[in-house]
């Protein structure tokens, strides 16, 4: 079962896109044999778990996108492309916010598009550089708003010390538009010997989670007509992009101590579809099974509270300010202690290891001792009365 | 049948003609509708489902049997039946639960199967 | 959170799991009503925490699952309408009828809103006067005062937009029907706990009686529901075959009475379909003459729609606990939740569903369901 690294290091042009994401039982058409012959796409129109980031969305990727956009090089399927010109390596990404409603608790659509695409690019190992942004805006929605919603996207990138360099603006009537859409691509610069990619994964590597999860999606929920509730769930929402730096530099150490190949193997912000769905997306990828324990997993009282009452899982929630890192056993304990040193990793734990068993699967340890199967979501997670 | 979950109340007020509730989940604060279970007073916990709450949860009760639970393994050679009815009505006791009010833990109880963290 | 986190202590499941292997002599064979309970099995591994020889079999106890396909036709074809808001809860939005889901009917153009509470009809009702809004009214017993208190408050002021569409269904009957099958295994039940929580278990004694079977009435958590277990089995180590309440903290005998004057003014009992198991009699709730202007099968007129079951499928007997899921030759494979070929795979309670969720059709090995084995050296 072991892979051979050695084309690790070698120039990589693989274009891909963020929410691309490959699911095990789907097809992918084969380059020498053409596409697949059956008739795919079975639904006459997008429904809404087509944005859900589970099976549906895999599904659409597959059977839509990927179709129209073949590419011999499509297989990485991570959330940034890494390109290779002229001898340096850059990370480019692109992402779309439209998220409902437009201000939450902790955030604004604005924090989440740079925070986002700053991540985007961080999850690769990059230093996050420049960005653009192309706003539709909704005939009637009030500037007051828009003025509100820029100004968190410029402090943010500040922050986070991008800059946005270009962008955009459209108006459509209203009705057209719910608001604001915003698209955002980033770019950044890989300057570090990282090899960082979904396939990395490796029997003995160590699963980390920076902090508590569900946060960001329980503090939308809390804002969602008819299932509003109080309490103090706020976003998450934060780029990541100091954080890993400090993960990379306790790696560097370890690197040349051990010199084996780069110990971060993989790494993810685990957005909507939640941990349970990234981690599957990795053990499919690198063809490796996980084992988690439940006790180990972060979740605040706030968040438990709400997911019990609506009948949701905090592990397929969406986060907006944590990743998920797979390294290597060896580098696993400094990188955590690292992360534990950092503001945005304080609560970070240890929660599994990759497994050379039930490749693509992720089994859990419950906190009552059983044992049970994280499969990836289907569609939306929805409330639920039974 | 299914999906309710413990929550206390933390206020309690008449609105739209209906008795209604702020309760507390873990946190997390919800309304729900005390018409069901009029005698609730603040502080209690009730059983909320869709936005209703169905019980009230009897926390003597709960306590009493959670014990039995815990000391389950010095009572296994009791062989009482471990729950039985308690009439909400009336104070006398079960005769069974003679044998867990008089028994009690030994200071160093061994516990089977390691727990966890 | 308080009267939750303690039923989840892996420490005290130990205690009980070593109880059961101590008293226990023969393999017993146990079903657990509601589907609730089932979603805690599986979620939490409990069937793995048992010993051999206690077995756990899925009940009819999930009322997504046993809406018949007839009533969910009916549904769609009101979500429909132009002027229609349909509320449901979140459940029944990706339970396929003959031509789609609620999610398609949503993106056809459909109002379709999901509701946590039966209550919140009220409000979009006041909000959109020149619209029809109507509540998709499923459940069991413990939904049915939610689902009153809404006919009862559209009647008290006199809403005239909103209306109910009934499909209530209810346990006892269905208890009694797989007792009465001539294929049935099961030899001791765990109870609906919140069910009993509105309707007391009074009701459950002559079952019991009749058949001479173990009823415990339990809990979701995995401490309510291995306690349940162990009750149940030391009964049938004795040959009882009583009613216990093992949700003391919750429920007594009588159940909530207030909840339940209400539901007979708005209810009344009557025969009902179940999907995969046929028409039950007094099985379950239709709306009182009196609340006939509430009432969305009198309102809207919604043509029989044919519509056809699944073959291959074997729901029926997976309801009432003859075959479980790995015993279908389609499980996982034709028949997944994204293709549900019936009922007991269209909700996420079902049995099929959660044990789909939970991976369970990655674990099959000829037939046999066998626990999946911790990882050596974990952790």
């Amino acid at each position: 079962m072991t892979r051979n690294d050695s084309a690790a290091n070698a120039p990589v042009a693989a274009p891909s896109s963020s929410s691309f994401s490959q699911n095990p039982t789907t097809e992918i058409p084969n380059p020498l044999f053409g596409s697949c012959p059956l008739p795919i796409f079975q639904h006459k129109n997008i429904v809404l778990g087509h944005g859900s980031g589970g099976k549906l969305t895999s599904e659409l990727i597959d059977k839509v996108f990927l179709r129209a956009f073949a590419n011999p090089i499509l297989d990485k399927l991570d959330d940034q492309a890494v390109l290779q010109i002229n001898g340096d390596r850059l990370a480019f990404t692109t992402d779309s916010f439209v998220v409902t409603p437009i201000f939450f608790p902790g955030g604004d659509i604005g924090t989440l598009a740079i925070n986002g695409t700053v991540n985007d690019l961080a999850m690769s190992g990059a230093r996050p550089l420049y960005l653009a942004a192309a706003f539709i805006l909704e005939e009637g929605l009030p500037a007051e708003e828009l003025r509100r919603v820029v100004e968190s996207m410029g402090t943010a990138a500040r922050k986070a010390g991008v800059q946005l360099v270009t962008g955009d603006t459209k108006v459509v009537n209203r009705g057209k538009g719910d608001k604001l859409f915003i698209t955002t691509t980033g770019i950044g610069a890989i300057e570090r010997d990282v090899n960082i990619s979904a396939n990395r994964a490796r029997p003995g590597d160590k699963i980390l989670l920076s902090g508590y999860i569900g946060d960001h999606g329980m503090a939308i929920m809390s804002k969602r007509e008819n299932l509003e509730f109080e309490g103090a769930i706020e976003s998450d929402c934060a780029a990541l992009n100091g954080l890993v730096d400090c993960m990379l530099d306790a790696c560097g150490a370890v690197a040349l101590r051990q010199n084996g190949g780069h110990p971060l193997h993989c790494m993810r912000d685990p957005t909507r579809g939640g941990v349970a769905t990234t981690l599957n997306e990795i053990a499919s990828q690198s063809k490796v099974g996980m084992f988690l324990h439940e006790d180990q997993i972060p979740v605040r009282e706030s968040v438990q509270g709400a997911c019990e009452i609506l009948g949701l899982d905090p592990l397929y929630v969406a986060n907006e300010g944590k990743l998920v890192a797979i390294v290597a056993a060896e580098a696993a304990h400094a990188v955590l202690q690292t992360m534990q040193n950092h503001p945005l990793g304080r609560d970070a734990k240890m929660i599994g290891e990759v497994v050379s068993e039930h490749p693509g699967m992720v089994r859990m340890q419950t906190r009552v001792g059983g044992t049970r199967i994280l499969d990836v979501m289907f569609g939306e997670q929805l409330p639920r009365i039974c | 049948m299914c999906l309710a979950i413990p929550g206390k109340v933390i206020e309690a007020f008449d609105q739209g003609g209906m008795r209604m509730a702020r309760v507390q989940f873990g946190g997390i604060i919800r309304e729900a509708c005390l018409e069901y279970v009029p005698d609730t007073r603040v502080g209690e916990y009730v059983l909320v489902h869709v936005g209703f709450a169905i019980s009230k949860v009897d926390e003597e009760e709960a306590h009493r049997t959670y014990q039995i639970l815990e000391d389950m393994d010095q009572l296994s050679e009791l062989m009482a039946p471990v729950v039985d009815e308690r009439d909400r009505h009336s104070q006398t006791p079960h005769p069974t639960t003679a044998a867990e009010n008089g028994a009690t833990p030994p200071a160093n109880g061994v516990t089977r199967g390691k727990e966890g963290d | 959170m308080k009267y939750l986190d303690e039923y989840r202590d892996g420490r005290v499941a130990r205690k009980i799991v070593d109880e059961i292997q101590r008293v226990q002599t023969k393999p017993w064979v146990i079903m657990e009503v509601c589907g609730g309970q089932t979603h805690s099995i599986v979620k939490n591994g409990i069937d793995y925490l048992l010993p051999e020889g206690v077995e756990l079999v899925h009940g009819p106890g999930c009322p997504v699952c046993v809406t018949p396909l007839e009533m969910i036709d009916k549904a769609h074809a009101i979500a429909r309408m132009p002027d229609v808001i349909f509320c449901s809860f979140g459940d029944m939005l990706r339970v396929p009828g003959s031509e789609g889901d609620l999610f398609t009917i949503k993106s056809e153009g459909g109002d379709v809103r999901v509701v946590y509470s039966p209550i919140d009809c009220i409000k979009i009702a006041q909000a959109n006067p020149d619209k029809k809004v109507v509540f998709f009214a499923i459940g069991f017993e413990t939904t049915a005062p939610a689902n009153a208190m809404l006919a009862w408050r559209a009647k008290q002021e006199g809403l005239k937009n909103v209306s109910l569409l009934v499909s209530h269904v209810l346990v006892p009957p269905a208890l009694a029907a797989i007792l009465q099958s001539p294929e049935n295994r099961v030899q001791g039940f765990l109870g609906p706990g919140h069910v009993c929580a509105v309707m007391g278990y009074e009701e459950y004694e002559p079952i019991s009686a009749k058949y001479h079977v173990p009823i415990v009435v339990s809990g979701f958590e995995p401490l309510d529901i291995l306690q349940g277990t162990l009750m149940t089995i030391r009964q049938l180590e004795t040959e009882r075959g009583e009613v216990e309440n093992q949700y003391s903290r919750i429920l007594d005998r009588e159940g909530n009475k207030t909840a339940q004057k209400l539901v007979f003014q708005v209810f009344q009992v009557g025969d009902r379909n179940w999907r995969g198991i046929g028409t039950i009699p007094h099985s379950g709730y239709h709306l009182r003459s009196e609340f006939a202007d509430h009432d969305a099968e009198k309102l809207f007129d919604v043509a029989q729609i044919a519509t056809r079951e699944s073959a291959i499928c074997i729901s029926g007997e997976i309801l009432r606990g003859i075959k479980k899921p790995k015993d279908c030759p389609v499980f996982g494979t034709l028949c997944t939740p994204q293709n549900p070929l019936g009922a007991t795979m269209v909700s996420a309670e079902g049995a099929c569903a959660a044990y789909y969720a939970y991976g369970r059709h990655l674990n099959q090995s000829k037939g046999v369901d066998v626990p999946i084995h911790s990882v050596g050296g974990a952790a």
